[in-house]
C-alpha cells in the first residue's frame, strides 16, 4: 500500500502564461496555423481573397467620375490605358436623384432637415449617454443652422436671435454644471430642463409636415386628435372601466383623424394661412422614399407588434383569436400581395373621390406586415421568461399593465432584440419592393436611369451604389442592436 | 435534510400569538385539472403565529401557501386573509397581495433592475410612496438583512444567500402583515442556508406572522409555534413543535420523521 497522504507547505504564486500562447505570434499560431488542415485552409482563403480583390480594385479604381455617358466613360478608360473599369459618371450625375427622387431641388433642404432632426429626436430614445442639456443644445444648433441656410428677412433674424439666446443659455448651463448625476446637479442649483422626449413626440408631426409641406394646421389638428382620444378615455374610464375607455379613446382619435382633421385644418388655414409649399407624393423617390417608409413602419410596428403579442397570450378569448387570426393571416401572405392590395384594391373599396395617399397606403401595409413578425418575435421573448418573474410581480401586488411595463416587457424585449432588429432590417430592405407597384424607390429609379440612352447598359455601378447606401443603414442598425444588448446586459453570466 | 443546527438563542419576548385571526381557510379544495391537489383544508392562522409546513414532495404544501395570495386559484371553500375574502374580484386579490409578502425558492428577483430598484419598485408603483422615501425604506431593510453595500449591484452579481435575503427585504418593503416562505432555503448551499435562516429568525423575533414551507427541522423546533404535516393534499397532523417531533401520532408522520431526522 503506497502512502496517499500529501500536504502542501507553501502556496504557489501567479505566473504569466507561456509566450507561445500569448501575443501576436501566439494568436496567429493558435488561430491560423493550428495544424495542417487549418494552415491549408488559411492559405487557400488568403489566395481567394487576393483573387477577388485583384479583380475588384482595378475595376473600382477607375478615372470615370466625370464621364457624361457610358461611351464617354469607355473612352476615358481607354485613355488611361486600362482594359475595363467602372463608369462612375452615372453616380456623379444622378446621385441626387437616387437620394431624393423627383423631390423639387430648391426644397431638398426640407427632407435633409427632417432627417437631421430625426436623429436629434432619436437620441433620447436610442441612447442614454447624453444629457438633456446637450440634447436641447443640439436641437437649437440644428435649427439655427437650418434657418441660417434657408431663411431670410426679419422673421428669420428674429428666430436666429431666439435660437442663439437658447444656445447661449443651455451652453452656459453645460459649462457651469457640476455633479455626477442629475440629482446632484439639481441640488447644486442647475435648472431642470424639459424632457427631450417632448421634441421626439412633436417630431412625429413635424416630419410629415416638412416632407409633404402644406399648412401647419394639418399636423397641429392631427396632434390634437391624441388630446381628443385622451379626453374620451378620461371621460369614459371612471364609469365603464379602462378597457372601454381605451377602445373609445382609440376610436375617437381615428374618427377625428379621418373625418374632422381635414375640415378643421383647412378652416384654420383660411383664418391664418401658415405653411410650406406642398410636395406631391409622386415626386417622392429614391432613398428618401425608402427611409420614410422604413422609419414610419419601424416605429409604428414595434408598439403594434407588442400589443399583438400580448393579445395572443390574453385570457380574453376574443382578443386572443383576433390577434392570432391577424398574425397568421399577415404572415401567410407575401408582402408584395399586400402592396398590390394597397396600390390597386384599396381604391376600389374607398368611397369615390377620396384621396388616400399611395405612400400612406404602402406604409400601412408595411407596418402591418412587420407588426405580425414583431409579435411573434416578442412572443418568443415572453416565452423565454421564467414563470417566477410573473409570480414575483403578482405577489408584490403589481397589476397586469404595471407588471408588463416594469417587469415583463423590459426583459422580454431585451431577449428579443436580435430578432426585432432582424425583422426591422428585413422590413427596410423590403421597401425596395415598392418599385413593383410603380413607386420610384432607388431600384425603381435605377431602371429609369438606365432607360436614358446615355446610361443604357450601366448595371454594376448603380446597383453597387444602392447596395452601399442600404448597407450603411442596415449595418448601423445591426451595430446599434449590439450596443443595446451590451448596455442592457445585467445578468453577468 | 435538517442538517442546519440553529446555534444561536432565539429571543422569544416578542413572539406572541394573539387571538386575532390573520388567515381563515375553510373547507378549501383545489384541483389541477382532474388531480385533487388540496382536499378539505381547514386552517386558522392567528396573528403572530410562526407555522412550519412540512411533508413529502407533491403533498400540496407549496400549493397551499400559494393559494393564500392567489398565485393559485382554489375551486371550492373559502380563504379569508385579514378580513378580505379571496374571490375572482381583482380588487380583493390586489389588496391581499399587498398585505402578504412572499419569498420563493428561486428568489425571483428582477434581474434587469438593481437591488435597490428591486426593493423600491412595488412601494413606488403599488403604494405610491415617493421615490426618496421608498429608497430610505429600502436601505433600512437592506441594513436589516445585512447587505446595504450591495444596493447598487444587480442580482446576478450576488451569491444565492444574498439574493434570497434581498428577496426577503423586497417583500418587507411593502410592510406586509403576513409573510409566506415557499422553501426559501432549498436552492442554497449549507453556508448560505444559515444566513437566510438567521434573517428569518430575526423576522420571527419581531413578531411577524409567518407561514414557512421548509425541510429545515432545526428552524421548526426553535422558531415555530406550530408544525403542520401534510400528505396527499390534506393536513395529516399538526401540533406544537416539541410534541410534533417527540410524540408524533399518525403513522404517516412517524414514517416521514424517521426518514428525515
Amino acid at each position: 500500500m503506497t502512502d496517499l497522504s500529501y500536504v502542501r507547505t507553501e502556496m504557489l504564486p501567479e505566473r504569466d502564461p507561456p509566450i507561445s500562447t500569448s501575443g501576436v505570434i501566439g494568436w496567429i499560431r493558435a488561430n491560423l496555423f493550428d495544424g495542417i488542415s487549418n494552415s491549408v485552409l488559411t492559405i487557400a482563403s488568403l489566395a481567394f481573397i487576393y483573387w477577388v480583390l485583384s479583380h475588384f480594385i482595378p475595376w473600382f479604381w477607375s478615372p470615370t467620375w466625370n464621364g457624361s455617358s457610358l461611351g464617354n466613360c469607355r473612352e476615358m478608360i481607354g485613355a488611361a490605358g486600362k482594359e475595363g473599369g467602372a463608369c462612375w459618371g452615372v453616380i456623379n450625375e444622378r446621385w441626387p436623384q437616387i437620394l431624393f427622387g423627383f423631390y423639387p431641388e430648391e426644397l431638398r433642404w426640407r427632407p435633409i432637415l427632417a432627417f437631421v432632426l430625426m436623429f436629434v429626436a432619436l437620441i433620447p430614445i436610442l441612447f442614454n449617454m447624453i444629457s438633456r442639456r446637450w440634447n436641447w443644445f443640439l436641437l437649437a444648433l440644428v435649427l439655427f443652422a437650418a434657418v441660417s441656410f434657408v431663411g431670410s428677412g426679419v422673421i428669420a433674424v428674429l428666430v436666429q436671435i431666439v435660437l442663439a439666446v437658447t444656445m447661449a443659455y443651455v451652453g452656459w448651463q453645460i459649462v457651469t454644471t457640476k455633479g455626477a448625476d442629475r440629482a446632484d446637479q439639481i441640488k447644486a442649483g442647475a435648472k431642470r430642463l424639459p424632457n427631450p422626449l417632448l421634441f421626439s413626440a412633436a417630431f412625429v408631426f413635424i416630419m410629415p409636415w416638412l416632407l409633404w409641406g402644406g399648412t401647419i394646421w394639418t399636423p397641429l389638428a392631427a396632434a390634437f386628435g391624441f388630446g381628443v382620444g385622451w379626453g374620451a378615455f378620461r371621460l369614459v374610464s371612471p364609469k365603464f372601466g379602462d378597457l372601454a375607455g381605451l377602445i373609445l379613446g382609440v376610436v375617437t382619435t381615428f374618427v377625428w383623424w379621418l373625418v374632422l382633421t381635414g375640415p378643421v385644418a383647412s378652416g384654420l388655414n383660411g383664418v391664418l394661412p401658415v405653411g410650406l409649399e406642398p410636395v406631391q407624393s409622386r415626386n417622392f423617390g429614391g432613398l428618401l422614399l425608402s427611409v420614410t417608409i422604413g422609419v414610419v413602419a419601424i416605429s409604428v410596428s414595434l408598439p403594434l407588434g407588442i400589443v399583438l403579442a400580448l393579445g395572443r397570450q390574453s385570457d380574453l378569448m376574443l382578443v386572443k383569436w383576433m390577434s392570432v387570426g391577424f398574425i397568421e393571416f399577415i404572415r401567410g401572405v407575401p408582402l408584395i400581395t399586400l402592396l398590390f392590395v394597397a396600390s390597386f384594391l384599396l381604391n376600389v373599396f374607398m368611397p369615390p373621390g377620396t384621396n388616400f395617399d399611395i405612400i400612406l397606403r404602402v406604409i400601412i401595409m408595411a407596418t402591418l406586415f412587420s407588426a405580425a413578425y414583431i409579435a411573434e418575435v416578442v412572443r418568443g421573448g415572453l416565452a423565454a421568461l421564467p414563470k417566477g418573474q410573473y409570480e414575483a410581480a403578482d405577489a408584490l401586488g403589481l397589476d397586469y399593465w404595471k407588471a408588463q411595463r416594469l417587469i415583463i416587457m423590459p426583459q422580454a424585449l431585451k431577449i428579443s432584440i436580435p430578432g426585432i432588429v432582424s425583422t426591422f432590417i428585413g422590413l427596410f430592405k423590403d421597401t425596395t419592393l415598392v418599385s413593383i407597384i410603380g413607386l420610384l424607390d432607388p431600384i425603381g429609379l435605377s431602371n429609369s436611369i438606365r432607360a436614358d440612352t446615355a446610361w443604357n447598359g450601366v448595371v454594376w455601378e448603380l446597383y453597387g451604389f444602392i447596395a452601399f447606401l442600404f448597407f450603411i443603414l442596415t449595418f448601423s442598425m445591426s451595430r446599434y442592436s449590439m450596443y443595446l444588448e451590451r448596455r442592457l446586459r445585467t445578468d453577468h453570466r | 435534510m435538517s442538517s442546519i443546527e440553529i446555534e444561536r438563542d432565539v429571543d422569544t419576548s416578542h413572539m406572541q400569538v394573539s387571538d386575532k385571526v390573520a388567515i381563515e381557510i375553510r373547507n378549501m379544495n383545489k384541483w389541477f385539472g382532474a388531480f385533487h391537489v388540496l382536499r378539505d383544508i381547514d386552517l386558522t392562522v392567528y396573528e403572530g403565529e410562526r407555522i412550519v409546513i412540512c411533508g413529502p414532495s407533491g403533498s400540496g404544501k407549496s400549493t397551499l401557501i400559494r393559494c393564500i395570495n392567489r398565485l393559485e386559484e382554489h375551486q371550492a371553500g373559502s380563504i379569508v386573509v385579514d378580513g378580505t375574502e379571496l374571490s375572482s374580484d381583482l380588487k380583493n386579490v390586489d389588496k391581499v397581495r399587498s398585505e402578504v409578502g412572499m419569498v420563493f425558492q428561486h428568489f425571483n428577483l428582477f434581474p434587469h433592475l438593481t437591488v435597490l430598484e428591486n426593493l423600491t419598485l412595488a412601494p413606488i408603483w403599488v403604494r405610491k410612496t415617493p421615490r426618496k422615501e421608498a429608497e430610505e425604506i429600502a436601505m433600512h431593510y437592506l441594513e436589516k438583512v445585512k447587505i446595504p453595500e450591495q444596493a447598487l449591484k444587480f442580482p446576478g452579481q450576488l451569491s444565492g444567500g444574498q439574493q434570497q435575503r434581498v428577496a426577503i427585504a423586497r417583500s418587507l418593503c411593502m410592510k406586509p402583515r403576513i409573510m409566506l416562505f415557499d422553501e426559501p432555503t432549498s436552492a442554497l448551499d449549507p453556508e448560505m442556508i444559515k444566513e437566510v435562516l438567521d434573517t428569518m429568525i430575526e423576522l420571527a423575533e419581531e413578531g411577524m406572522t409567518m407561514l414557512v414551507v421548509t425541510h429545515e427541522m432545526g428552524f421548526a423546533e426553535k422558531v415555530a409555534n406550530r408544525v403542520i404535516f401534510m400528505d396527499a393534499g390534506q393536513i395529516v397532523e399538526q401540533n406544537a413543535p416539541s410534541a410534533f417531533f417527540n410524540n408524533p401520532q399518525s403513522e404517516r408522520t412517524k414514517l416521514f420523521l424517521s426518514q428525515i431526522l
